[in-house]
């Protein structure tokens, strides 16, 4: 059964990959596997995960027991949960014709949530840290640093600098401004070149992987 | 016979009782403590040393957290010949009706600690806590044995949450000083005072991507990236594709809107449906414009790939947070020559967009689209105030990397964030 299930994964990783030749019955099948699958999978993963796993345990747990399978006590029911299972089901109002605007409700708690549960944490993360991590001796704790390390304490503070100059929205980038925020744009663009490299060594891996599978797990030429 | 019997008794359990006492009596408060040992049988520690308890042992609430967590602190142990400390272990009994059950270990600390966070509390009880110090004795040359040394009990506490974190005072008054500055330039804007707001190239070319997919008789595909609707980066592509389904609609250009999440499908539906009857089309719009692949990322890049090669739209969007399967969605884009536009806050995806797309946002300038393609004077003020915020923190870093490059103040630490 497991050499079966082997010949099909290569035979449809070979249907994805033969898409760099052009589009073809072959990819198409694949395709059409992989988005029915991957839909079917992940619909009974939140299932499980959530109807299941969080809403149902938790609206009816089950009774504690010790490691011997002894009662202790009975589960204690969170009720909370079903303010969360009644947004789910307004979710469905839509499906019903003249009701269809309730949907709307459980959305708008969705949004106002998010913007307000993530405020202090991406204003912690993205500005407090952020700037606690650019604020930094130039020449090093007790004047000890050495040339390379100036330099690149200069270039961490003048491009945070720099770069947030260019995402001043309600000014016209001319004069001194404009070329700071040119000098912001190229430090961007330097740091995405760098990224560009890493990132695409970091992929390389992900071929290997499947190169690996290949030759391998299916051909056997790699032991 | 039996009554002298029982006399002795009582007189022996007597003797055992006031001997005891005594004994308490004669020890110092910190030796009350238990001595319990590990050493091997018969290996004798020598008179000379003096294993000393923890002392001073501290129980508090945890202060500024969410409960659950007790801290229990003690004094530093003297450094003694011949016997080190190798750790400390942490002991905890429940106190029912005054009286402690059974010590349970519930963590360890390191032979420098003076100081641990029990996290593992229930905020309905009442705990009481020994502090049991593990020594290495080394009794000669050849011999090292191990022996324990347990603190008095410590007071009872419990553990509470707190409403407020006092620790991230710094961040409370980050977050307020911007809400401050973006709710008085939203009331300037709403009051009339026009907003200046500068070019962004990525937006000014929206209406020309869609106008190119009119003249070409064309899709335009709307991507809203791979992540549900509590990112943000989605709820600003969402926004974006309000703007976007309108000069669609007005065009009379068909806009298709693959999802990856039910959550974005319910969402992008009602927006794209609501830009639709803005720009007074309502009968335009179709439910299928709009709807769900697939959950999963890959099969989700897999799937729109096949429907842009097979369709060839003129133009795509993708706007939303994005991750491995931008740069296969934007390659796959720019095979067929689609216009593309692309904006994310994802910094590693950055760089695929910038080199596959026509035009791309870059971090911010996503957040900022909404405001300058609708222009409205919510949106424009806050956009200006957010802007202020950026200018206090420009001034921050110059200020601070003066005053800290100079020796003078640690002016970061002011942003310094505690705790999660």
């Amino acid at each position: 059964m497991e050499h079966v299930a082997v010949w099909i994964a290569a035979f449809l990783t070979l249907g994805i990959i033969s898409f760099l030749y052009k589009d073809n019955p072959w990819y198409k099948l694949s395709e059409a596997i992989f988005v029915g699958i991957s839909a079917g999978y992940w619909f009974v993963v939140l299932f499980w995960d959530n109807i299941y796993g969080k809403f149902w345990v938790g609206v009816f747990p089950p009774d504690v027991v010790d490691e011997a399978g002894n009662f202790v006590s009975h589960g204690v029911p969170d009720y909370a949960l079903i303010v969360g299972a009644v947004l789910g089901v307004l979710m469905l109002a839509r499906l019903l014709p003249g009701v269809g605007w309730i949907s709307r409700w459980p959305l708008a708690f969705i949004v106002g949530c998010t913007s307000g549960l993530y405020l202090m944490n991406y204003f912690s993360s993205n500005i407090m840290r952020q700037v606690q991590g650019t604020i930094i001796p130039l020449f090093g704790i007790g004047y000890g640093a050495s040339v390379y390390e100036i330099i690149g304490n200069i270039v961490i503070v003048g491009g945070t600098f720099a770069g947030l100059v260019y995402f001043f929205f309600s000014k016209e980038h001319r004069g001194a401004f404009g070329a700071t925020a040119k000098v912001g744009i190229w430090v961007i663009m330097i740091t995405f070149g760098a990224s560009f490299g890493y990132t695409v060594m970091s992929r390389m891996s992900l071929l290997i992987g499947r190169i690996d599978f290949l030759f391998g797990d299916w051909l056997g030429l790699i032991k | 016979m039996q009554q002298e019997q029982s006399i002795a008794f009582k007189t022996g359990m007597l003797s055992i009782c006031l001997f005891i006492l005594l004994g308490l009596l004669y020890l110092p408060p910190e030796s009350v403590a238990q001595q319990e040992s590990s050493v091997p049988p018969g290996t004798a520690i020598p008179d000379s040393i003096q294993l000393k308890p923890p002392i001073h042992i501290e129980v508090k609430d945890t202060p500024d957290d969410a409960g659950g967590s007790v801290t229990i602190r003690w004094e530093e142990q003297p450094v003694l010949e011949n016997a080190v400390i190798q750790k400390y272990r942490i002991l905890r009994a429940s106190v029912e009706n005054s009286v402690p059950g059974e010590f349970i270990f519930v963590g360890e600390a390191t032979n420098r600690a003076t100081v641990f966070s029990d996290g593992s509390t229930d905020d309905d009880s009442t705990y009481v806590y020994k502090v049991e110090a593990v020594y290495e004795l080394k009794v000669d040359d050849t011999t090292v044995v191990t022996t324990t040394v347990q603190s008095s009990v410590s007071d009872e506490v419990s553990s509470s949450a707190q409403w407020f974190n006092f620790q991230r005072i710094n961040v409370f008054v980050g977050v307020v000083l911007l809400s401050f500055f973006i709710l008085y330039y939203i009331y300037q804007a709403q009051s009339g005072k026009k907003l200046f707001i500068r070019k962004i190239a990525g937006l000014e070319a929206v209406d020309e991507a869609v106008g190119r997919a009119t003249e070409m008789g064309k899709k335009i595909f709307y991507i809203p990236g791979t992540q549900d609707m509590d990112n943000v980066q989605t709820i600003a592509g969402v926004t974006i594709l309000g703007r976007v389904a309108e000069i669609a609609a007005q065009y009379d250009t068909w806009l298709e809107v693959p999802v990856s999440r039910s959550l974005v499908l319910v969402t992008a539906k009602e927006i794209v449906k609501e830009a639709y009857s803005k720009v007074g089309r309502p009968d335009a719009f179709r439910e299928d414009q709009v709807h769900y692949l697939t959950d999963d990322q890959f099969g989700y890049a897999a799937g729109i790939d096949g429907m842009v090669v097979r369709e060839r739209p003129a133009t795509i969007f993708y706007m939303g947070a994005f991750y491995a399967e931008s740069l296969i969605l934007a390659e796959t884009g720019n095979s067929i020559g689609a216009i593309q536009i692309s904006g994310t806050a994802m910094p590693s995806q950055l760089p695929f967009f910038v080199a596959a797309c026509d035009y791309t946002l870059i971090g911010e300038e996503l957040f900022a689209a909404s405001a300058y393609l609708s222009r409205e004077p919510k949106l424009l003020g806050s956009l200006k105030g957010q802007d202020v915020g950026k200018a206090l923190i420009l001034i921050s870093l110059l200020v601070g990397t003066i005053l800290e490059t100079f020796h003078i103040w640690q002016f970061s630490s002011l942003f310094k964030v505690i705790g999660e």
